[in-house]
């Protein structure tokens, strides 16, 4: 595929022009279509074939050390086959090598997974086909921004096959620890690699958001107005702003943390004596790291649950046979929510020893996120109402979702007030808190996702029975895994333990350690269950037809094969809002955007 | 070998299913069904588990703080962690009225409107009235919500009694150092720059203020009903101070001094015959006992709570808190950093040649001390 197939998108009449593109397009190399691909379809699956394979990665790395929380000491096959001699010595996991696999788990899901194979994946199979363009603004960016996201995954991995294994300081890498290798093994070669992968995957997720953000402001279809965007696009065109807004944020926090650590600066050291010596920094401020790193930090979660959230609108409304309720107030809450995430970095460092006042204002704007939240939970369940649902796997991740929107939002009430997050801040409960409002809810997204969007991507449906199944294993685990979670916050218990047995008072908690682990090894099957399906249907699944689901946006206009350019012929026109399903008076229960409004007809939820 | 078999195992393990679901496809498209399309009888079975979790989640939830509900931290031993228990209680009835009811409406309308077949869902795109309700409330209580916490954080966080009694808690990787003012109340100057082998925390020798600290390892002692300041630095990387049984926490960051303070209200004693703390101890020596371990005596603690190396896990100090009476014997039976005879000195080289001599002994009798 030349450039200049690819190279359009300035104008919509451009567009016109390369409407008989298919006739003249060359044969391509396997190199040029698999691999190095500038098709927004191919790069899509790229990023969802990583991700997949990153997160069945950090997976396993969680179930190894949830066996060592769950029985300490006791010698596990399974953790000496994976880790060897060096860091599983007879079956019992290094205390090393247990922080180093909780900061990898965490930075491969935060950052590879939930915003790299999430955004990535969607963002680029959804923005063009959605807005009805041909592809991604630019091609050629598009590429290299899975290229960038591929190598630091590698680079994050390859950290496993050093000497002094892989970072090891948490996934937000705090100085000083992470910058002094004397601190411990994994803040030597490894913390570098996590720095260097870090960079790469910043430097991928810019492309990616900018690509994305000039791409839906400049290629929407005619008609295509922004209030008749899907709200998957208005997730991923605000978590594209902002991505593009934070990142540079942490790039700088992590060049600046390079420096400390390689040319002897001191941003965020001072007064420091290790390993029997007195280091020559001073002045540097740790704290400072950590008001960089939640500047990012914070919009990151935000970054990974908006496009879940944007995923969950339209499933639901899909399968619901109903428009999704209040589409402008959805619209509404998700830039509310964007514009506050950036004003509430600071409810993570209530006891850092920042200014108390400082704390209270975080207090308050950290609080106001629940309003829009509160309304979007609630639209969802109003969408629900009086629906004729259908329970497609798709359908059943996105009430998950819900689900686990609402029960681990509502323990963030508790940890944004800043005096009650004191005797619970680094402890399980906010753990469990996380995992179920971010990690859980936005795998649940990306997995409605992908069950809903798998015939586009691979032009077949996934075993519907297996998807049943993966749903409930997985809906019950997490639960399973993160509600008693709660309770080892509320009795006390510090995050990145590796181990309670040096506290007698946490003896009585084993049996809450031991049911979590359970429930993660059954999670962790299910989802071989997924993989399965997953791999299996991409070759074997049942073909699809053009639009199995009955849904009104545009990617299903589209024929059941990879062409570039998506539309054969001319770009779609776009006549109405995307929600128009169960619409009284009409023949179908859903009524695609692409069919004219009729005589006297009002478009949109009758604004 | 076992390596190589468990591969072999695998693959012929997804093998195996590859063929049953491809059975199965077979089976189904011979009878004319299409797998993949979702019918009635799926939206029927699947709306009926639905209403089943939303039962099995609250019965999960029952028992969950049945069971592990009694296993939490005790009563809160200082004056703001009883309002901070208080707070969280109130906000935990809040959120368990809002979890139930959202929840009863997400998975009663999934069980209550699965897809019939000849049925059209309720055209329903909008509603303002609704829409601000929704808003409105949510708002109101969070109004009452930020108020009320930041009023408590503002209290917690005011400025100490100018009186209280002053500690110095000196975290690094792995253990904990307490140093109390002494008589003046005043802790002398230290400085990374002076840490020595033998002067643990790079006191000023020649400091007055110093002169009378007393340093204390393993564990220290606070009197019941007096406030304590506590002052906190870190050698190294970030630790973090946390008194669980005290609701307080306050990270230790290299460079700075950050602060703390509360008032302890139950000694260690009491705490002990507290009928709540009796039964939790006896649940943890059956524990132990079958473990064949020794028995565990309740005590307060200071844990590390922020990633700081290996042995984060480990990095601990007892506290006990006495009663006035035997706070003033414990703490006479310490000696001060130097020698109260040294301290007289007025002299600054004085004390200075002293303090070259004395410091070593002073901080090597603590160690042994605590042996």
């Amino acid at each position: 595929m030349s450039m200049e197939n690819h190279g359009h998108g300035h104008h919509h009449e451009h567009h016109e022009s390369h409407g008989h593109h298919d006739d003249h397009h060359h044969e391509e190399s396997f190199v040029s279509k698999y691999i190095f691909s500038m098709d927004h379809k191919t790069i899509s699956r790229q990023f969802l074939v990583t991700a997949v394979i990153m997160a069945v990665l950090a997976m396993l790395m969680s179930i190894l050390f949830r066996l060592q929380l769950a029985w300490p000491g006791e010698k596990f096959a399974f953790i000496n086959f994976f880790l060897g001699d060096k860091w599983g010595k007879d079956g019992i996991l290094e205390p090393g090598m247990y922080m180093a696999l909780v900061t990898i788990h965490g930075t491969i899901m935060v950052f590879m997974v939930l915003t790299g194979g999430l955004s990535g994946t969607f963002s680029n199979l959804l923005i063009p086909y959605q807005i009805g363009a041909r592809d991604m603004a630019s091609g050629f960016l598009n590429m290299l921004s899975y290229w960038f996201f591929f190598l630091s995954s590698i680079v994050m991995l390859s950290a496993f096959f050093i000497e002094t294994g892989p970072a090891s300081g948490g996934w937000t890498v705090y100085p000083p620890l992470s910058a002094l290798p004397q601190a411990m093994e994994g803040s030597k070669m490894g913390m570098t690699l996590w720095l260097v992968s870090m960079t790469f995957f910043i430097v991928s997720s810019l492309l990616g958001g900018l690509n994305y953000i000039v791409t839906i402001i400049n290629l929407r279809t005619k008609g295509m107005t922004m209030t008749r965007l899907p709200l998957t696009i208005w997730a991923f065109f605000i978590t594209a702003i902002l991505g593009v807004l934070s990142f540079p944020v942490l790039l700088s926090a992590a060049l600046l943390l390079i420096f400390d650590r390689s040319f002897g600066t001191s941003f965020y050291l001072s007064d420091i004596y290790i390993g029997g010596q007195a280091l020559e920094q001073t002045g540097g401020s740790p704290i400072l790291y950590q008001h960089l790193f939640w500047f990012l930090g914070h919009p990151e979660v935000y970054i990974i649950i908006l496009p879940a959230l944007g995923l969950t609108s339209e499933i639901i409304s899909v399968n619901a046979r109903k428009p999704i309720f209040g589409y402008r107030a959805m619209i509404g809450s998700l830039m509310a929510i964007g514009f506050l995430s950036f004003i509430v970095w600071g409810h993570h460092m209530f006891i850092t020893g920042m200014n108390p006042f400082l704390g209270s204002v975080f207090v308050f704007t950290t609080l106001l996120i629940a309003i829009p939240s509160a309304v979007k939970a609630f639209n969802y369940i109003t969408t629900l109402w009086k629906g004729n649902i259908q329970f497609t796997p798709a359908m059943l991740f996105a009430i998950g979702l819900v689900s686990t929107f609402i029960s681990g939002g509502l323990t963030g009430i508790i940890l944004a007030d800043s005096a009650l997050d004191i005797p619970i801040h680094d402890t399980y409960f906010v753990v469990a808190h996380f995992h179920i409002v971010m990690g859980v809810s936005a795998i649940l997204g990306m997995l409605a996702g992908v069950y809903h969007w798998f015939p586009k991507m691979f032009l077949r449906h996934m075993n519907k029975k297996l998807g049943y199944i993966h749903f409930w294993l997985t809906f019950v685990s997490a639960y399973g895994v993160f509600f008693p979670m709660h309770f080892l916050g509320l009795a006390g218990v510090p995050r990145r333990y590796y181990s309670n047995s040096a506290f007698p008072m946490f003896d009585n908690l084993v049996d809450i350690n031991i049911l979590i682990t359970c429930f993660a090894i059954l999670g962790a099957c299910a989802q071989l269950l997924f993989l399965f399906n997953f791999f299996y249907s991409m070759f074997r699944g049942p073909k699809s037809e053009q639009n199995p689901w009955g849904a009104n946006t545009l990617e299903w206009t589209t024929p059941m094969a990879h062409t570039h350019g998506n539309w054969p012929g001319q770009l779609p026109v776009v006549h109405r809002w995307p929600y128009d399903y169960s619409k009284p008076g009409k023949e179908r229960d859903f009524v695609p955007q692409t069919i004219p409004l009729a005589d006297g007809e009002v478009d949109g939820g009758g604004h | 070998m076992i390596k190589f078999l468990v591969y072999v195992a695998i693959i012929l393990t997804v093998l195996a299913i590859g063929y049953l679901v491809r059975v199965f496809e077979l089976a189904s498209s011979l009878k004319g069904k299409k797998q993949e399309e979702i019918t009635e009888k799926d939206n029927r079975l699947m709306s009926r588990i639905m209403l089943t979790f939303l039962f099995a989640l609250f019965i999960f939830v029952i028992y969950n703080l049945k069971s592990f509900g009694s296993r939490l931290l005790p009563i809160a031993a200082s004056e703001h962690g009883v309002t901070l228990d208080w707070l969280f209680d109130v906000n935990m009835a809040i959120i368990w009225v809002v979890f139930i009811i959202t929840h009863v409406l997400l998975f009663t309308f999934a069980f209550k409107y699965y897809g019939r077949k000849d049925n059209v869902a309720t055209y329903f795109p909008h509603n303002n009235k609704l829409e601000l309700i929704w808003t409105i409330i949510p708002a109101i209580v969070l109004a009452f919500i930020v108020i009320y916490g930041i009023r408590t954080w503002a209290a917690i966080t005011a400025d100490p009694d100018p009186k209280s009694m002053v500690i110095e808690l000196y975290a690094k990787q792995f253990d904990w150092t307490a140093r109390y003012a002494g008589k003046d109340n005043k802790l002398g100057e230290a400085d990374y720059k002076r840490i020595t082998s033998t002067n643990d925390l790079g006191m000023d020798t020649l400091s007055h203020e110093g002169a009378d600290d007393i340093i204390v390892k393993n564990e220290f002692h606070i009197p019941v009903g007096k406030e304590v300041e506590f002052k906190f630095r870190s050698r190294d990387v970030i630790h973090s101070a946390y008194f669980p049984h005290f609701r307080a926490q306050m990270n230790c960051v290299p460079g700075m001094v950050t602060v703390l303070h509360f008032t302890p209200t139950i000694t260690t004693a009491e705490m002990r015959k507290r009928p709540e703390v009796i039964k939790l101890v006896a649940g943890i020596n059956e524990i132990r006992k079958e473990r064949g371990e020794k028995p565990y005596e309740f005590d307060y603690l200071l844990l590390c709570n922020k990633i700081c190396g290996n042995s984060h896990y480990n990095m601990q100090m007892m506290i006990v808190v006495d009663t006035q009476a035997d706070y003033d014997k414990w703490i006479a039976s310490k000696k001060p950093f130097l020698a109260p005879a040294t301290a007289e000195v007025k002299t600054p080289e004085a004390s200075a040649a002293v303090a070259e001599n004395k410091a070593p002994e002073a901080a090597k009798t603590e160690e042994h001390k605590h042996q």
